[in-house]
């Protein structure tokens, strides 16, 4: 039996593992691609949404039932106590006599770290403010190790927002453990913050700023794509500008081939043409679905179950 | 002095007996090394002296020592230094730091030296290291971080010494040593 990657920590920040741990993580999650045994029965997931989610909130639901175990928790803050002035490290404390594992998303950037330091109960960040969402990272690299068979030595261009997406600073940190090579397509508003450069920078990993999808080599290994928010821009009209230059479609994607793998961390609003939903690479369902089995082996692993 | 040769200004303390003017060699002209140069202030009897403090840096470090406009204070601004090209130097009177203060001043400028002053003499040298992790200290200038509740203590980690930078241990965003806000 292998070591237990996550036994008695918590799942806070893509920062706080080596790749040796995440490849560990990884392994571990195939086992839940099929039906298993209720490993978590008896046991409850508290899940505290601060702010609304509804694939993160909705997988890891899923997940802890389909091991067996029990939910509670809330889906916004105007229901809790937080309302009436409480602080996060009272309403941790409270809830972890309620349970035996929580997930917390939370607007504010750090809460989920704080979260952990609050209680001895293993805690999940689900999401803090744009910082971190690293089960999305860990769904995201276990979904390119299915599409593209490792998750070595991978070309990927990200695209799209690139300043406020969490699921994209976590993702590219994540894989400059991994000897990718990164090409970060944006508009210069939207360009990966300097924080981010430096770490790039300081790691060694190849990474190339371009303004436009045609300046991305034919032979990437991935495209990932992300929306860009209308609540970033001042400008309505500059936002459907921006919005309108960066739709990726059948015809702007032809030349990198069948085999290259599609990505989006979802939701989408007109950033992917419908139409490439019938794209052979196109794997956003299969992230959104994959976030259930990557979520099961987390919780699994966190309670020593698996 | 050699006409057209501009007199550089040579401060020495009064503790310490002014620099012999250097021979220029052959054109008989005379300067001063650079090394030589001190400030000119009177010696301190009891109290603090900051040395190495980075170069513009000594009022924010008064700043965040709370030393308040009654104190006696003499201060050295962009001085030549050999070690750090310019440098500012603060002698307090009266006041012996603690080490916290010290560490404190140390992430504003983490080069600077401190002397501890009784009667004239130094009875104590303090060269601060930075510790790998400061809480309760600086401010966390994202302003979406959950150390923006004044119910949550703020804490760094030091990522790099020189330059200095360090962590938000929360929200994971880098300072600068040039953006520190003391709390």
């Amino acid at each position: 039996m292998k070591k237990n990657p996550l036994l008695g920590r918590d799942v806070i920040s893509m920062r706080d593992f080596g790749p040796a741990e995440i490849r560990a993580i990884l392994d571990r999650c195939r086992a839940f691609e099929k039906k298993t045994k209720p490993l978590l029965g008896g046991k409850v997931l508290a899940n505290l949404f601060f702010e609304p989610s509804t694939r993160t909130r909705l997988s890891f639901d899923a997940a802890m039932k389909r091991l067996g175990g029990a939910t509670i928790g809330f889906a916004d803050a105007i229901s809790t106590s937080i309302s009436k002035g409480e602080s996060l490290w009272d309403t941790i404390r409270v809830a972890e006599g309620y349970c035996d594992v929580m997930v917390i998303r939370h607007p504010a950037e750090g809460s989920a770290r704080l979260a952990a330091e609050a209680t001895k109960l293993p805690v999940i960040n689900g999401g803090d403010g744009s910082n971190q969402h690293p089960t999305q990272t860990l769904l995201d690299l276990y979904t390119l190790r299915q599409r593209c068979g490792r998750i070595e030595g991978l070309k990927v261009a990200f695209v799209g927002d690139l300043k406020y997406g969490r699921t994209v600073h976590s993702l590219i940190r994540s894989l400059s453990h991994f000897d990718a090579r990164l090409w970060l397509v944006s508009p210069p508003t939207l360009r990966l913050p300097d924080d981010f450069l430096a770490d790039l920078r300081e790691t060694g990993t190849e990474h190339h700023i371009v303004d436009e999808l045609a300046a991305v080599p034919a032979d990437v290994d991935v495209l990932y794509l992300t929306r860009i928010q209308k609540e970033r821009f001042a400008d309505a009209i500059e936002y459907e500008r921006v919005r309108n230059a960066w739709q990726v479609t059948p015809d702007n994607v032809a030349r990198f081939g069948p085999k290259v793998t599609l990505m989006h961390p979802l939701p989408r609003v007109t950033e992917v043409h419908a139409a490439l939903d019938q794209h052979p690479g196109a794997a956003w369902f299969d992230q959104a679905h994959n976030g259930v089995v990557v979520r099961q082996a987390i919780l699994a692993l966190c309670l020593g179950a698996a | 002095m050699a006409p057209g040769s501009a007199p550089k200004r040579v401060l020495t303390a009064a503790a310490n007996p002014a620099p012999a003017l250097q021979s220029a060699g052959a054109s008989g002209a005379t300067e001063v090394k650079p090394d030589s140069a001190k400030m000119q202030v009177s010696a301190l009897r009891s109290g603090t002296v900051i040395d190495h403090l980075g170069p513009a840096t000594s009022f924010k470090a008064l700043k965040i020592l709370g030393v308040g406009a009654d104190a006696t204070v003499l201060i050295g601004v962009n001085l030549d230094s050999s070690k750090l090209r310019k440098k500012d130097i603060l002698k307090i009177e009266g006041r012996e730091l603690t080490d916290a203060e010290m560490n404190k001043v140390a992430l504003l400028s983490p080069q600077a030296t401190f002397s501890l002053i009784r009667d004239f003499k130094v009875v104590r040298k303090f060269r601060p290291t930075l510790p790998d992790q400061v809480e309760g200290l600086i401010r966390c200038l994202n302003p979406a971080c959950i150390t923006q509740d004044p119910r949550v203590t703020g804490r760094f980690h030091v990522v790099t010494k020189a330059p200095l930078k360090l962590r938000c241990h929360f929200c994971e965003r880098s300072l600068h040593e040039n953006e520190i806000e003391f709390a």
